[in-house]
């Protein structure tokens, strides 16, 4: 026994946060809330450990000096009616203890009312979309950790796994509001710091809600297994002054109105495959695998496929509004119209498909609307 | 003695194969039952390794995300369902008509039955991991939508294999019950019972109230997949967390079926290596019932973040706070029996004390996982696979190793290798701790659980969690040749075995004869 408690003892200690940026315990986090339930679990682990010292202590007494080898002689005492009764009323009380702050923690956080800012957040496999409701501004975002890092055939960043294209912006300070929802199968949307944890469900909308009180930028997982990419669907957010936000939000609506203007343009082959390329990779390698060959069974392949290199209206249908019942999701809302006419090209004409067709962003934006 | 193992001469089991095919004898059908779910043991013990194998650093290694998936999935499954669970019914088998003093089990043919199920039940589960699409990928709690509408085709596989499997424990649970029910010698009261009968009674109740759950459950999703229903399909009115809930009603109560008999296995083997009567005996049954009560309002604690109303997050929270209570009194009763007795510390005392110990450290980690706000920040984090896994290995399967430790001399006549027990014991408690303590800590700094890859603040303590694994996985190798050893030349055993064993078992010579208490043994 006294070996086993060394053993425990130097794990313990080998593993004391001497490095940078590892921790062991949870985060104290950026809100009130976050803050309130550190307290709670600092209370109830301590707890657990006074209990457990008086537990163990008294075991391991029995073990050293009650032991046969000692000459111990065993007592004949088993039952004491007053002992039961005070290990079953006293645990009890403590319980009652633990129960009344929980509780007032849990009807905090259920304070759902009088959002400054609402934002809709949809979980995808896998990335999230966020939608500022109030401000017409709607973008996904997903891992921007290239795939050489993950396949160890490039160095790892700090951020590895942690990192999105595009994060989500909120203001310090004020009641941000999130709605949460699914677009396919159960997500669960957790940035630890803020201590919000809340599952993303097709057909239901859930809420949270932080204020933040210090600008900065903070990162989640997803947190409830979705599927092959579960691992690979970080969350970011960065709390920004309300004044660096507003002028976030004007730059994200101009870039938009940028984005819309380009589908007017004209586009030549060379442009669209590689732009198509960039979006592929992004949007539908995870699934469709990078040579287009899909995987047996689970997904199917591009390369070669009937929809590729058959009729074009099927193909954008296809991509457009998804395959109700499977795993293949409509793009329509999730892709610029630019960002859909080149990848369905790119599909058309990669990997040896060489029909020759290009769709245009026009046609696309045609259908979009 | 010489009059029993004449009189076993003319009644003795058949040859060969057809033996074990068409046994009916408690005492065969418990010892295939132990090696089957050593088997599973075994074969979900290698799906864990290439888990922890691809875990041990950064980056992807050996396994695709799809696969690692189904690894997870099958991993729990097959550990859950094909390795502890039988385990139990082994033991149960092969002890519980020795420990009442009947003859055998009251329903031997169905006994045969249950069993052989079984094996057919697992190959299918199995053979889903070379159809195309893979094998389940969804996890053990196989959540809808993504266990139906996205499943790989092989779902449909997956949930026949549940299907019988719950039929084999149904038909087993009967079997227990009404064997104790029914067969006890004049004499042994209910209250009287040993404790291990005890819990198996109370656990066989559970079994037969959830498993039909667990069935309803799979055929819902079976329904949706193949004839058009939407039971879970929100696009078709459906409800998702539908199926948690009824997931979770059947899930709850699975989790003390997997622990109640541990309990009364370490009841029975602390009192004999103390010397000295188990203390609190009918609190040990209230307390067990209580527990088993208990666990049918509590389910919704595996689901306080998909969204539930206050008053239901409030209600769940106190109730799971309460079965800290007679999980406490459990406890200290154990420690009770250990005061002022005389203990000596052979293999299955030392499984059981560290039973004690480590199983209790997972009812902390339970406790704090009950306090609903803080379950916000555990919730799906490697805090909760610490959690579970130390109520379950060092829990549930340190228990099944103490029990067959213990009444391994009864079973075949011969001790084990002692110093071999005490390095296998040794080894698995360090490898165990090595493995699971160090996913709290990774779990409080926010690695969620079932991901194939992970951020590089989680490194060093997953690749401890790997050494120590690997090092808790082969030290089973230790155990699998301690048991060949003394089935084959062991030490001869008294029919006492152990200098402080009090029961009907014990009176019976070692190896027990093959048809035991032909006349009912009378009980003071």
């Amino acid at each position: 026994m006294k070996r086993v408690i060394f053993g425990l003892a130097v794990l313990l200690v080998t593993a004391s946060p001497s490095h940078a940026d590892w921790t062991m315990n949870l985060t104290r986090g950026v809100t009130d809330i976050s803050r309130e339930i550190y307290d709670l679990h600092m209370v109830i682990f301590w707890i657990c450990v006074v209990i457990g010292v008086l537990v163990f202590g008294v075991m391991l007494w029995s073990v050293v000096y009650h032991r046969k080898s000692r000459g111990a002689k065993a007592k004949n005492f088993h039952e004491s009616l007053l002992v039961e009764i005070t290990w079953t009323i006293v645990p009890f009380i403590i319980l009652i203890g633990m129960a009344v702050p929980a509780t007032a923690t849990l009807i905090k956080m259920y304070d759902n009312t009088e959002a400054d800012i609402d934002i809709q957040v949809t979980g995808y496999q896998w990335k999230w979309r966020y939608q500022y409701l109030a401000e017409n501004v709607d973008f996904f975002s997903s891992l921007s950790t290239p795939r050489e890092q993950i396949n160890n055939t490039q160095e790892k960043t700090t951020d590895y796994l942690l990192e999105v294209d595009n994060p989500l912006v909120i203001p310090v300070g004020k009641k941000v509001r999130f709605l949460l929802t699914a677009n396919d199968v159960i997500h669960s949307w957790w940035v630890p710091e803020f201590a919000v944890k809340k599952d993303a469900i097709p057909g239901f909308i859930n809420e949270a809600w932080v204020i933040v009180d210090k600008p900065g930028v903070y990162r989640g997982q997803c947190a409830e297994l979705c599927g092959k990419e579960h691992g690979f669907m970080p969350i970011v957010v960065e709390v920004k002054t309300v004044a660096e936000y507003e002028s976030w939000l004007a730059e994200v609506k101009q870039a938009d109105a940028k984005q819309q203007q380009a589908a007017m343009k004209s586009w030549n082959l060379a442009d669209l495959m590689a732009m198509g390329e960039e979006v592929y990779n992004k949007a539908c390698l995870a699934c469709h695998q990078a040579e287009g060959e899909g995987i047996p069974g689970a997904f199917p392949a591009l390369k070669n496929s009937p929809v590729a290199l058959g009729e074009v209206s099927v193909h954008i249908d296809v991509v457009l509004n998804g395959k109700p019942g499977t795993a293949m999701q409509a793009y329509k809302e999730q892709l610029s119209a630019v960002e859909l006419a080149a990848v369905i090209t790119y599909e058309r004409n990669a990997w040896g498909n060489k029909t020759g067709d290009i769709v245009t962003p026009a046609q696309i934006a045609e259908l979009k609307e | 003695m010489t009059s029993s193992s004449a009189s076993t001469h003319h009644h003795g089991p058949a040859v060969g194969l057809s033996r074990w095919l068409y046994t009916t004898n408690h005492k065969d059908i418990g010892t295939l039952y132990l090696w089957f779910s050593f088997a599973m043991f075994l074969t979900g013990g290698c799906m864990a390794l290439l888990i922890r194998a691809e875990l041990f650093q950064p980056g992807l290694q050996l396994i695709q995300p799809d696969f690692f998936n189904q690894m997870t999935t099958m991993h729990g499954l097959i550990m859950v369902f094909g390795a502890v669970m039988p385990a139990f019914v082994g033991l149960a088998n092969w002890m519980i008509p020795m420990m009442v003093g009947a003859p055998d089990m009251a329903l031997p043919r169905m006994n045969n039955w249950s069993f052989w199920i079984l094996p057919f039940a697992f190959s299918m589960m199995l053979s889903t991991l070379f159809m195309e699409g893979g094998a389940p990928n969804f996890g053990w709690t196989f959540y809808a939508p993504l266990s139906t509408t996205y499943a790989p085709p092989s779902v449909t596989f997956f949930i026949f294999a549940v299907h019988m499997m719950g039929i084999s424990s149904i038909m087993g649970a009967i079997n227990i019950i009404a064997t104790i029910l029914n067969l006890r010698a004049p004499g042994m009261s209910m209250m009287k019972l040993p404790l291990f009968v005890w819990t198996w009674l109370i656990t066989a109740f559970l079994l037969i109230a959830v498993m039909p759950v667990l069935a309803g459950v799979v055929t819902m999703m079976l329904m949706d997949i193949h004839f058009g229903t939407s039971f879970f399909n929100a696009a078709g009115g459906g409800d998702p967390v539908l199926f948690q809930h009824v997931f979770w009603f059947f899930g709850h109560p699975e989790v003390y079926i997997m622990i109640l008999p541990a309990f009364g296995i370490v009841s029975e083997i602390i009192p004999t290596f103390a010397r000295k009567r188990l203390f609190g005996y009918p609190s040990m049954v209230y307390a067990t019932a209580s527990i088993a009560l208990l666990s049918f309002i509590v389910w919704a604690h595996h689901m306080f973040t998909v969204g539930l109303p206050l008053v239901a997050e409030v209600f769940f929270m106190f109730a799971t706070m309460l079965i800290a209570v007679p999980t406490g009194v459990k406890v200290f009763n154990w420690v009770a029996t250990m005061f002022r007795g005389s203990m000596t510390f052979e293999t299955p005392m030392l499984f059981a004390l560290a039973f004690v110990v480590l199983f209790t450290i997972g009812g902390f980690s339970g406790l704090m996982l009950a306090i609903a706000p803080a379950d916000f920040q555990y919730h799906d984090t490697y805090f909760v696979v610490a959690h579970f896994h130390y109520v379950l290995v060092p829990g549930a399967v340190f228990a099944i190793m103490a029990g067959a430790y213990y009444w391994l001399p009864k079973w075949c006549g011969n001790y084990y290798n002692e110093t071999m027990g005490k390095v296998h014991f040794w080894c698995s408690f360090v490898g165990v701790n090595i493995t699971f303590f160090p996913m709290h800590f990774i779990g409080l700094a926010g690695m969620p659980r079932r991901i194939p890859d992970y951020a590089l603040q989680f490194a060093d303590f997953n690749a401890v969690a790997t050494v120590g694994a690997f090092m808790f996985g082969f030290s089973q190798l230790i155990f699998l040749y301690n048991v060949i050893h003394c089935i084959r030349k062991g030490r001869q055993a008294s029919s006492e075995v152990w200098e402080g064993s009090h029961g009907l078992e014990w009176t019976l010579p070692s190896p027990a004869p093959y048809h035991s208490f032909s006349e009912a043994p009378k009980v003071k």
